[in-house]
């Protein structure tokens, strides 16, 4: 069927005309909320109180979310939300890694708000459109699209019964279709989900923008917490924002020029410096895979291991000369010389429902190879590739599915589950076949795959209840925590990083705080103080990126020369200046970092409240699985034992001389623990709350966020 | 003996900065990692050259953010 033809199937459920407005200083002072379960469309004004208290971006996710929900309110309710956010930031073109958009819903595998951060077009479009964010509540009965059309101002919402569900078909059909012209294709951005999105938990959505070079459309994941699953448990198939006359001033900014020095510097640094610093332009994060290996920081083999002999066969270098295109000006939005999107053009698929096709792979990043591949024992780059697609495509996070597939070849190998329970699957660590099979059975919905896909958390307590696992064993070696997958590094040599993951409000994901190097290698931040300062001030920078509709990655994936003489290089404060800069050229409003830190622990702290709210967010559920923290097993420790007896001897005051590994490990593990307690103590004072994890009165007053609220929530927990 | 990054680290004649990040197995970009002797920064291009002396107090900070 073409597309003219998926068209003429399609219902109008509700139409929504409105008013083309232009943008004030970044913000265009409206939202869109939808519901797909009673076909309302209507505007929202946004107000002071939310521009002051949340700025935008994941801010106004979160608020908005705060008010849809209550706290017995389930992932898979019709009040629950997805809002797509953007920040007033977002949609600028001169200065790299302003295109974002930030996605907030509660989570299916933990219930909890989530954030997610994501490239591609559509936040951009949907604000040039009149809109800071779309809210979409309510569930369809029938498979829905919503079309927004920025330039004739008009909303609807169609039944869409034809079009296919994975996302590269459904983003080329509803680009095709809508789109007036081969040239006017890139003016059309997709939000998908896929079918696997609809039999998991770990539901990805893809955000597209058109590639006019490769002819192809591109998808960008807004990867984590399983929104794409919220997306099709909503039955919306798709969602298009059309917006044609992209320009470098619609966000109307109080002074370009400050934008377009900061972007200048910028854009010249990269230039000079990235093919000698991590080579973004040329194999985006996916250059980092042989230095996680060498630094013993791969997860290898469900995270027992950093690193492995066969990781050479997964090297950038690999991809950079066999597979990812180069030359490409891969940004993932207007302005981003640093062009990390990379991608595999032609690539031949050798399984599933599209074997034989020659496709293009979004891909590799690091965290696809580092999960999907060395996690799972796969060294093998096709493989990675051909993988990195069908989750792409079938809607599921690359980061949960690697994860969860390394946890269930490690039960497998522990003889903790069978052939018999995983249908015949040989789910053992390498098994390439098996892995992709598992994949299928996810977007078909059927077999040991349907089990999988509910993730680590609710495998770990199926294999206890159903199958007799040893609940120790299975808490030590599931790597979730708050019910998301871990994603892809070795943190168990960096306390640090035991806290970035662990006291992370969204669950173990690295994009509040990556702190390895620093402490691990650097050894910068050596007392528990140092490291809570660090957990303090991160994930404070990184949550102001998405408040603003910004990318980490040009924060410090590029650094100028003369960094180093700097008070403090890990800071990047040439970088941060240009923040300021761009911040105020387009708000016309001040900033320093401690007026930028505070905008981001408001939305931060009333984030922690709001998972208090939702029955997570205390000292308990900080708590980590032990694999995270050290070795679990005997052949973890024994794999690093002289590195360990070390230890033992100089941080423990304990002689491993004669003893066994058993007897080594129990001692190593109450050390351990009580460092990652200690940790926990030191950043929740730092952060300002209780020494059970709540957010204090004074702390909410002195932010500005003793909201009646959020006082409410957290007045039960003091 | 030496101090890297505040850890003992054994010093022997003729050890340059190079074969101190090799023997360390730092093979983090070099123009990203900023090495101090003694407090004192030293440029990447004189990481071949620079020889490091026993007592040295010696620095090599990884300057990268992460994914
Ligand atoms: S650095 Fe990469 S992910 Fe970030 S905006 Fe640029 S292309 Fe996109």
């Amino acid at each position: 069927m073409n597309v003219k033809e998926m068209r003429e199937k399609h219902r109008l459920l509700s139409e929504y005309k409105y008013q083309l407005g232009t943008i004030d200083k970044g913000y265009t002072n409206r939202t869109l909320y939808i519901n797909v379960g009673d076909n309302t469309i209507k505007e929202k004004p946004v107000t002071d109180f939310m521009k002051e208290k949340f700025v935008g971006g994941k801010g106004f996710g979160l608020w908005y979310l705060w008010n849809a929900v209550t706290p017995e309110t389930k992932w898979n309710d019709p009040e629950n939300e997805i809002i797509v956010g953007t920040g007033p930031i977002c949609g600028i073109t001169q200065y790299p890694g302003s295109g974002k958009s930030l996605v907030v819903s509660l989570s299916p595998l933990t219930n909890l708000p989530f954030d997610s951060n994501v490239g591609g077009f559509f936040g951009p479009y949907l604000k040039f459109s009149g809109f800071d964010a779309l809210e979409i509540q309510g569930k369809a009965e029938k498979d829905v699209i919503i079309i927004i059309d920025g330039n004739k101002g008009i909303v609807r919402i169609e039944e869409a019964p034809a079009e296919a569900v994975d996302g590269h078909l459904l983003g080329e059909q509803l680009t095709e279709m809508y789109a007036e012209s081969e040239e006017d294709k890139k003016n059309i951005s997709v939000i998908t989900a896929g079918s696997a999105a609809e039999h998991t938990r770990v539901g990805c959505l893809n955000f597209t923008f058109y590639d006019p070079r490769r002819k192809v459309v591109r998808l960008k994941q807004a990867g984590r917490g399983g929104i794409g699953t919220v997306f099709r448990d909503k039955k919306i198939k798709g969602v298009l924002v059309r917006f044609k006359g992209t320009k470098g001033n619609l966000n109307n900014p109080h002074d370009i020029s400050l934008i377009n020095k900061a972007g200048v510097r910028l854009h010249r640094e990269i230039a000079l410096y990235d093919h000698k610093q991590n080579n973004m332009r040329k194999i985006g994060t996916a250059n980092i895979i042989e230095i996680m290996d060498q630094y013993d920081l791969l997860p290898v083999h469900n995270y027992k291991f950093g690193s492995h002999p066969d990781t050479h066969k997964i090297a950038s270098t690999v991809f950079i000369e066999k597979y990812v295109t180069q030359g490409m000006a891969d940004g993932c939005w207007y302005g981003c010389s640093l062009s990390c999107a990379k991608a595999a053009d032609n690539f031949e698929l050798k399984t599933g429902p599209y074997k034989g096709h020659k496709v293009c792979v979004d891909g590799p990043e690091y965290e696809n190879a580092a999960g999907l591949g060395a996690n799972c024992g796969i060294f093998d780059p096709e493989y990675i590739l051909e993988a990195n697609f069908y989750c792409d495509t079938y809607g599921i996070d690359t980061i949960s599915v690697g994860t969860l597939i390394a946890f269930a070849m490690d039960c497998y190998e522990q003889g903790i589950i069978n052939k018999e329970i995983t249908g015949g699957l040989e789910l053992t660590f390498g098994n390439k076949e098996a892995a992709i099979e598992l994949i299928h059975q996810m977007s078909r919905g059927e077999g040991f795959g349907k089990i999988a896909g509910q993730g680590v958390r609710r495998m770990k307590e199926l294999f206890i209840k159903e199958y007799g696992a040893d609940p120790q064993v299975l808490q030590d070696i599931a790597m979730e925590q708050k019910g998301l997958e871990y994603s892809e590094y070795l943190m168990k040599e960096s306390l640090a990083q035991q806290g970035g993951y662990g006291l992370c409000n969204k669950g173990p994901q690295h994009d509040e705080a990556w702190l390895i190097f620093m402490d691990m290698v650097n050894n910068q931040i050596p007392t528990f103080e140092d490291k809570a300062e660090a957990l303090h001030y991160y994930p404070m920078f990184r949550t102001w990126f998405g408040l603003l509709g910004l990318c980490k990655l040009p924060w410090n994936d590029i650094t100028p020369p003369d960094n180093k003489y700097t008070s403090e290089p890990a800071k990047i404060p040439e970088h941060v200046q240009n923040y300021f800069d761009v911040y105020e050229g387009v708000t016309g409003i001040k900033l320093d970092e401690a007026s930028m830190v505070r905008q981001s622990e408001r939305v931060y702290n009333f984030q922690r409240v709001f998972i208090l709210r939702m029955g997570s967010g205390r000292r308990i559920h900080d708590r980590v699985p032990y694999r995270s923290l050290g070795p679990a097993t005997v052949e973890e420790y024994e794999s690093r034992q002289e590195r360990y007896d070390k230890q033992l001897k100089e941080l423990v005051g304990y002689d491993p001389e004669g003893k066994t590994t058993e007897e080594k490990m129990a001692v190593m593990r109450k050390y351990r623990e009580s460092q990652y307690e200690q940790l926990v103590d030191a950043v929740y004072k730092r952060r300002g709350w209780t020494m059970d994890g709540i957010p204090t009165l004074e702390k909410l007053k002195e932010l500005g966020m003793d909201l009646p609220e959020v006082v409410e929530v957290v007045k039960k927990y003091l | 003996m030496i101090k890297v990054n505040g850890f003992d680290f054994p010093w022997e004649e003729g050890l340059t900065v190079t074969k101190l990040l090799e023997k360390k197995g730092y093979t983090f970009h070099t123009s990203l990692i900023v090495v101090k002797i003694n407090n004192e920064i030293i440029d990447e291009e004189k990481f071949d050259t620079t020889l490091i002396q026993d007592g040295d107090d010696v620095q090599a900070l990884h300057i990268f953010g992460g994914g």
